[in-house]
């Protein structure tokens, strides 16, 4: 091997003059959080919407949410983000578009948006599968007893749904996170993003590499110790654990 | 909106989209496909073999490749590949690699990790009893699972397979940051080229949907016909 290890790089001053190559890492971690956190916003509340039309008698409102759910999962996310980013401004009204372009962080209210729609589909899928796991009799009980089907919703089916679904949401959780890497083609300076430029400046490919490796192991750890208390803390007495959505995986 | 749409750009450009794009993501989608199941099984039995040594490493390649982006591997694989390369042959320089081989490298040994775990699963459904019956008709550990075992997991999990396999056709996009000329390379090199991004992101995404929806509809058509009824 003829590769020159050089473990010190993190502490030299990358080319902005201000930041060591560790702190531009760090702060593309920040970016990475904040792009995968507010697009699970985005992607649980689309999610959820659709997944929850789906379930209704209403033969259009389904077919609606079938369509949505194909078209967000059957186009690569990648594909998604250009039409986001370079196909949608040329759409939109002339100075629609140009407000979008000049937008700062433009790449940042992209990802989150391109990576929200693309998420919620998966999520609606889960939201569909754990209502339809209920039995079929809570959703007419609550009926019976007088709530709206709204109400029936928000207060009886929707609670014990999230509850069963709550592993596979957090490997979506998880696939988010990891998903913001491809908003570095748009310009995003995300983890991923830092660790190419790390590489491309100081030429230590497998220093910047490991470091970004790292990190995201890191957090898929916390995400998924947090994901088990919470797990833990709702948990529905008489249930058994969260065995019944593995149904719901694919 | 659509008024300066221009199909010309497409149509002039069929050729080179579908003849050099086009094949190579589906020759990466199939080789990747086969490379990765076989290790994926590999990776499977190891993790189920209850023997530390072997169960262990495949845990930790599993559980590793399943928490870092793809992005961030394909960078690893590209300028990891050329190291391995020199390593393998005892060369003396890095070893160049073509594109198509650093990719089918990466895509390989990245969607192992998936199979693997669908591979787990379709293992872990068969019964029990079953392995405990070959056993007693004095079959060894490879013919248990030759046999017996890991035929029946490919039909079980043949659905998530195929599944699986859509999603690394439309992953195999992201080779897009390595400027390689996949489908979806060669559309946007035309799109900068004539300043037609509108219409070859679109056309892109149709395509990309078409196949990717119309697979779909047929892996749930198997998946009716091939479902074991108990």
């Amino acid at each position: 091997m003829n590769y020159h290890w050089n473990w010190g790089i993190f502490f030299q001053t990358s080319p902005d003059g201000v930041h060591t190559y560790l702190e531009t890492l760090l702060l593309g971690t920040g970016w990475t959080l904040a792009t995968a956190l507010s697009a699970w916003c985005l992607a649980l509340g689309m999610g959820s919407l659709v997944g929850v039309i789906r379930t209704t008698p209403h033969l259009w409102l389904v077919r609606l949410g079938n369509a949505y759910v194909e078209v967000f999962r059957n186009i690569p996310l990648l594909v998604q983000m250009f039409l986001w980013y370079f196909v949608l401004p040329e759409l939109l009204p002339v100075w629609a578009g140009d407000w979008l372009k000049q937008l700062p962080d433009a790449s940042f209210y992209t990802a989150v948006v391109s990576l929200g729609f693309y998420t919620s589909a998966r999520v609606a899928e889960q939201v569909r599968a754990g209502i339809l796991s209920l039995a079929r009799g809570q959703g007419w009980a609550a009926l019976a007893l007088g709530l709206t089907r709204t109400q029936a919703y928000i207060y009886v089916l929707l609670p014990m749904a999230y509850r069963i679904i709550l592993p596979p949401l957090t490997s979506e959780f998880l696939n988010i996170i990891k998903n913001s890497a491809v908003a570095l083609t748009i310009g995003l300076m995300e983890l991923t993003a830092r660790a190419r430029a790390m590489q491309e400046f100081s030429f230590q490919v497998f220093e910047a590499f490991t470091a970004a490796t790292v990190i995201y192991i890191i957090i898929n750890i916390i995400v998924t110790f947090g994901m088990r208390w919470v797990e833990r803390r709702s948990a529905v007495p008489g249930f058994i654990g969260a065995a019944p959505a593995a149904a719901a995986t694919h | 909106m659509f008024a300066d749409f221009d199909f010309e750009v497409i149509v002039r450009s069929l050729p080179y989209l579908f003849y050099d794009g086009m094949t190579f993501t589906l020759m990466l989608t199939a080789l990747a496909t086969c490379g990765g199941i076989f290790f994926g099984t590999l990776l499977a039995m190891m993790r189920l073999s209850g023997f530390a040594p072997l169960s262990l490493p495949a845990a930790s390649y599993v559980n590793l490749m399943r928490s870092v982006p793809l992005v961030l591997v394909i960078f690893w694989f590209y300028f990891l590949v050329p190291f391995i390369g020199q390593w393998v042959t005892g060369a003396s320089q890095p070893i160049q690699v073509g594109a198509f081989v650093s990719s089918l490298v990466t895509f390989t040994l990245f969607e192992a990790a998936y199979f693997a775990e669908i591979m787990r699963a379709g293992i872990q459904s068969i019964p029990r009893g079953q392995v405990g019956a070959a056993q007693a008709l004095g079959m060894t550990y490879l013919q248990t699972m030759g046999y017996i075992v890991l035929p029946q997991a490919f039909r079980n999990m043949l659905p998530v397979l195929l599944t699986q396999t859509i999603v690394l056709f439309q992953d195999t996009s992201l080779v897009y940051v390595l400027s390689i000329t996949d489908f979806l390379g060669a559309a946007s090199k035309i799109a900068q080229r004539d300043g037609r991004l509108v219409e070859m992101y679109l056309f892109a995404a149709l395509v990309y949907f078409v196949i990717s929806f119309v697979a779909s509809l047929l892996v749930r058509r198997l998946q009716r016909r091939v479902a074991i009824i108990r």
